[in-house]
């Protein structure tokens, strides 16, 4: 069975429709990835998955169960993370509340006992701090970084704390919208080890929306092609090369000139 | 001299103070502070005194506003709840004070619940509009509901007493006063490096991504309100017994720009920020007074003339700090601290 399926996924703002009957199934422990021209709806895909935009018709199932109508921190609590096109860090906290805020959902400690700093508040912050420090600051060598603000590292260095953040919430699902968008070479290059590394340490299912087809070609198992938020194409990276509607949504159509 | 960063633990990382003199230097801060009122005369003790339940209002204000991001106008509709739950609880029901100031703080905060539940739809501006209104409908309750609160009069609060000793006296409540200012103090400081305190910020920064991390949005916005009024009815209750009367006019809406005021100027997201705000903003008028009686052998209108000007110096403070300081006098403090910190050796 898929972790993740889409059931004729419809989402309409006012009568733009930016999903039209989109249907996806993702198979546990897989790289899938969704790639399209710009407008195409894969970003709202993941708002859907994720719980920011509730669709207009169709069903979301992760895991056997239907999370259509569950708000967004509940989906988190079933183990969806994701991370944005634009980087959304909570810009004046450091790298390392920024991670610890990723576990949120595992941290159980009531109001009173936080204010306090008492008892099992006080064990569980130490025991957290370990484990972040252990599971994602070292993985993803954040170490020197840990204690600056966010809002003053440089783009590429946010987009991995925000990748950190996702990871911290232990996920099953991990969404990644753009992980490399407005990289150069290097810091691409920096960012796809990371993912895989961490996808391979962790036995994460990963999606991911990406427009560097260099990157989509190597890492993805399986790539859904959309366009006008229908999907127009599924398969494998070599398949979607030869597929003749995803170079038609690409390039456009051979016309006959007279 | 400290002249590096030697943590080596995690544990140490996460501690309040960062080395062994600032909690002692805090101690011996508190000892002297517990030794004034048997040296300083009654004029400063209630400088000192409202201070201090400024810096506990200040803080819940800052956790809502500074730390949340949820504006809110209405508190002193908050301190207003809390300062009439505690004297109506006291003079008509009979309560000691030691149990109507949390009983009222408990009705603040539900107060505070009721009135937070529009900023699950509304942002911002339209917030303020919306504490706005909760300000109105206080201050209208307030002075029509004359058979609870005696309407524009108000009313005569009785001194809290300890074992019998009545805090009648300005050295009196000081106790009182400072002795709930240090738990409110460090309650905030621990809220902000744990869980719920990292939440709060999560929501002001990105709510949507706030959301995506497991947040409730529901959730932690109300829970701002709930602890920010908690405060503001501790503050309110311990305004009730300062001052020893309770009426409407106390609590108009010039206070609650007078405590926004503070946390702008002392730094919004900081609570060190909230006890410079609340101290800049209580010493401000007493320092314009005193400038005004030195100068009345010289200039016999210059107290009429500071009570104008009591506004405006306020007004461009607010301004300058908002344009040239947005993060306020913690923020300076930060600087000024880390420049003596390396000196002479800073580079």
């Amino acid at each position: 069975m898929s972790l993740l399926a889409l059931d004729d996924l419809h989402l309409s703002f006012g009568g733009v429709a930016a999903l039209a009957g989109v249907s996806l199934a993702v198979e546990a422990g897989a790289f899938f990835a969704v790639i399209g021209p710009n407008g195409a709806g894969k970003t709202s895909i993941f708002n859907c998955v994720s719980g920011i935009y509730a669709p207009t018709r169709g069903r979301i199932v992760f895991a056997g169960r239907d999370i259509t109508r569950l708000r967004p921190h509940q989906r988190a609590q079933l183990g969806i993370a994701r991370t944005f096109q634009n980087i959304a860090l909570f810009r004046g906290m450091t790298v390392l509340d920024n991670v610890k805020i990723g576990r949120h959902v595992h941290l159980k400690s009531g109001v009173l006992a936080c204010g306090l700093y008492y008892g099992r508040a006080a064990r569980e912050e130490r025991t957290h701090r370990e484990t972040v420090e252990r599971e994602i600051v070292d993985l993803l060598e954040l170490q020197d970084i840990r204690h600056k603000v966010v809002g003053t590292l440089p783009y590429g260095l946010q987009k991995r704390v925000e990748l950190a953040r996702a990871l911290a919430l232990d996920p099953v699902l991990l969404l990644l919208d753009e992980p490399t968008a407005g990289m150069n070479a290097e810091e691409t290059e920096d960012m796809v080890r990371f993912i895989l590394h961490v996808a391979r340490v962790k036995r994460l299912t990963v999606v991911m929306i990406e427009h560097d087809m260099g990157v989509v070609m190597d890492i993805s198992d399986r790539v859904a092609v959309l366009d006008f938020g229908r999907k127009i194409a599924e398969g494998t990276p070599a398949e979607m090369q030869r597929d003749a509607n995803v170079i038609k949504a690409y390039l456009g159509e051979d016309v006959e000139v007279a | 001299m400290r002249c590096g960063d030697f943590r080596v633990s995690y544990a140490s990382d996460e501690r309040i103070f960062e080395t062994r003199l600032p909690p002692v230097a805090l101690a011996a801060l508190l000892a002297l502070l517990a030794l004034v009122p048997l040296v300083a005369g009654t004029y400063w003790l209630d400088v000192l005194n409202r201070i201090g339940i400024a810096i506990i209002g200040a803080i819940g204000l800052n956790i809502l506003v500074g730390f949340t991001g949820q504006i809110s106008i209405g508190h002193a509709a908050f301190l207003s709840v809390g300062a009439y739950s505690t004297a109506i609880l006291e003079v008509k029901a009979g309560v000691p004070f030691w149990l109507a100031i949390p009983l009222a703080a408990g009705l603040t905060s539900g107060f505070g619940l009721l009135f937070g539940v529009p900023s699950l739809r509304l942002k911002g501006l339209y917030l303020a509009i919306a504490t706005l209104a909760a300000h109105f409908i206080t201050a209208y309750v307030i002075i029509h509901w004359e058979r609870m609160t005696n309407g524009v009069l108000g009313f005569n609060v009785p001194p809290a007493t300890v074992f019998g000793f009545p805090l009648d006296s300005d050295a009196r409540i000081f106790y009182l006063i400072f002795a709930l200012v240090v738990p409110a103090v460090f309650f905030a400081k621990n809220l902000f490096r744990t869980k719920v305190g990292r939440a709060f910020i999560a929501v002001r920064d990105r709510d949507v991504a706030a959301a995506v991390i497991g947040v409730s949005l529901y959730r932690y916005k109300l829970l701002a309100f709930v602890i920010s009024s908690f405060y503001a009815g501790v503050a309110g209750g311990l305004m009730a017994h300062h001052s020893r009367i309770v009426f409407p006019d106390a609590f108009s809406l010039l206070v609650a720009i007078d405590y926004l005021a503070m946390i702008i100027i002392g730094g919004m997201g900081s609570i060190l920020g909230s006890i410079y705000g609340a101290a800049f903003m209580t010493l401000l008028p007493e320092v314009l007074k005193l400038g005004a009686t030195s100068l009345t052998g010289v200039y016999p209108n210059a107290f009429g003339l500071i009570a104008s000007a009591r506004d405006i110096v306020f007004g461009l403070a607010i301004i300058f700090f908002l344009m040239y300081e947005p993060q306020g006098l913690a923020r300076i403090w930060m600087r000024f601290r880390s420049f003596w910190k390396l000196w002479p050796y800073a580079y």
